[in-house]
């Protein structure tokens, strides 16, 4: 899931190519309008590496605290078969960022920086999973809305210009698409099936539905900065475009299940033929992103927690006599 | 102490604050580079790579990163460190010229001679 890395508009977009070789920065710019991959080893500025790797560290770190309130649920899931799904939804999460924190890697952070920066709270991670899955039907809504959100997040970044972040998103959108048919499995069964069901469903979604329309951040402002990131293909959509596709995609099938949106706005404008909404609150998606919210503690403690008891397994295989290299592709 | 909505966690007793020292270089340690062969015939392909402490977990982990959905006869496992690699700036030494026509089958022509042979001699 989940590659929606929060960059921040506000940064002073000049600084972006200052001091960078124009002869070096115009052939870049050349192979990437060609459509051509960066790989790890070629010349890059200075800010597509910064950029880059915060946003394929944040991905990976949104896949890791992600599989916390979904591997919640799996004692918990009921029947065998659904069980052995979510058990393997989430190892996958798991998975995806290690492939995430591999193609970060090749951009020169260490995976040993990168989860530091992560426990201690200075990297950042999609902030739906700052808020918990109080029932079943949380982790099923989950499993479609969310996993529906990352996919269109996911596509469109693996068309980017870094080679190493689009194979790992090649291989991550194939298990995606597993991970949406499990959710969307159980959110129909739960909404065609008992009173009692058909209420748990909804009110998870109507939990949801604030933290869904958070997923893709605020409206970009335009400015010389994004307009760069997306020349050089580090940026693929614009956050409102992808909100749009995913309303497109996602409310007609909500509807048809008779399941009610908490947004009396939401509506499609048949001459724009864009989506109506109320404007998400965006003081509380800053509160919650900057540790306000509901799980934000917990969720750090854990995975501090995890790593600790962790150490000294990974001490006790460790040999003094190996040295780091930096992974290839 | 955290008061999780899932039970096994709260019954960890885990402090909210529970600080702990930052990871060191090589704590995750060294990577290998991943070869995974879909099924016998097939060549091995590069698929990433895996941190591993040694090439016996390389290839458990390996397994599991890899090989856990897809089909897979067999993988291999490489220390990223034994690796050698040309240079993507030396991409150019891989330039097929026009001279080396000669190696392509494409550069050998004969239908316009034997067609010249076949037309003078049957008059
Ligand atoms: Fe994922
Ligand atoms: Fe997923």
């Amino acid at each position: 899931m989940y590659g929606n890395a929060y960059i921040d508009p506000n940064e002073k977009a000049n600084a972006m190519i200052a001091g960078e070789d124009p002869i070096k920065l115009a052939e870049f710019e050349a192979r990437i309008a060609r459509g051509e991959k960066i790989e790890p080893k070629d010349w890059m500025p200075k800010e597509y590496r910064k950029q880059l790797i915060r946003m394929i560290e944040q991905h990976g770190h949104s896949e890791i605290i992600g599989a916390l309130p979904e591997g919640t649920w799996i004692t918990r899931a009921p029947g065998f078969k659904r069980k052995m799904a979510l058990m393997a939804k989430v190892q996958d999460e798991v998975g995806h960022a290690q492939l995430l924190y591999s193609a970060a890697e090749t951009l020169g952070k260490s995976r040993e920086d990168m989860t530091n920066d992560l426990i201690t709270g200075k990297s950042k991670y999609s902030n739906v999973f700052n808020y918990p899955a109080f029932t079943w039907a949380d982790a099923c809504i989950i499993a479609w809305l969310i996993d529906a959100g990352a996919i269109i997040n996911q596509v469109a970044n693996a068309k980017g210009s870094y080679g190493p972040y689009c194979r790992a998103l090649d291989r991550i959108c194939t298990e995606e698409s597993f991970h949406l048919k499990y959710g969307h499995d159980n959110v129909v069964t739960l909404a065609t099936g008992t009173p009692i069901q058909r209420q748990m469903v909804q009110e998870a979604l109507t939990r949801w539905w604030p933290p869904i329309m958070h997923f893709f951040g605020p409206s970009d402002k335009i400015s010389q900065h994004s307009e760069i990131l997306m020349r050089w293909k580090v940026k693929m959509a614009s956050n409102d475009d992808m909100r749009q596709q995913f309303l497109n995609m996602y409310v007609p099938k909500i509807w048809d299940l008779g399941l009610v949106l908490p947004d009396p706005k939401l509506k499609l404008n048949e001459e724009t033929k864009k989506w109506e909404y109320t404007e998400p609150d965006w003081d509380e998606f800053k509160r919650v992103i900057n540790g306000g919210g509901p799980c934000n503690a917990e969720r750090l403690a854990v995975r501090r927690m995890a790593e600790e008891r962790g150490r000294w397994v990974r001490k006790a295989l460790y040999n003094a006599t190996e040295k780091y290299v930096t992974p290839l592709a | 102490m955290i008061k999780s909505l899932d039970p096994r966690l709260t019954r960890e007793n885990i402090e909210e604050n529970n600080l702990i020292a930052p990871l060191t270089p090589m704590d995750n340690w060294e990577t290998y580079e991943v070869f995974h062969q879909k099924k016998r015939g097939d060549q091995h392909m590069h698929v990433g790579i895996v941190h591993a402490p040694n090439p016996e977990m390389a290839l458990l982990f390996g397994k599991e990163q890899y090989g856990r959905r897809s089909i897979t006869a067999n993988i291999w496992v490489v220390k990223t460190a034994n690796v050698f690699a040309s240079e993507y700036d030396d991409a150019d030494m891989f330039e097929t010229t026009p001279e080396k026509q000669y190696r392509e089958a494409g550069g050998y022509k004969v239908m316009d001679k034997i067609n010249k042979y076949k037309k003078a001699n049957k008059a």
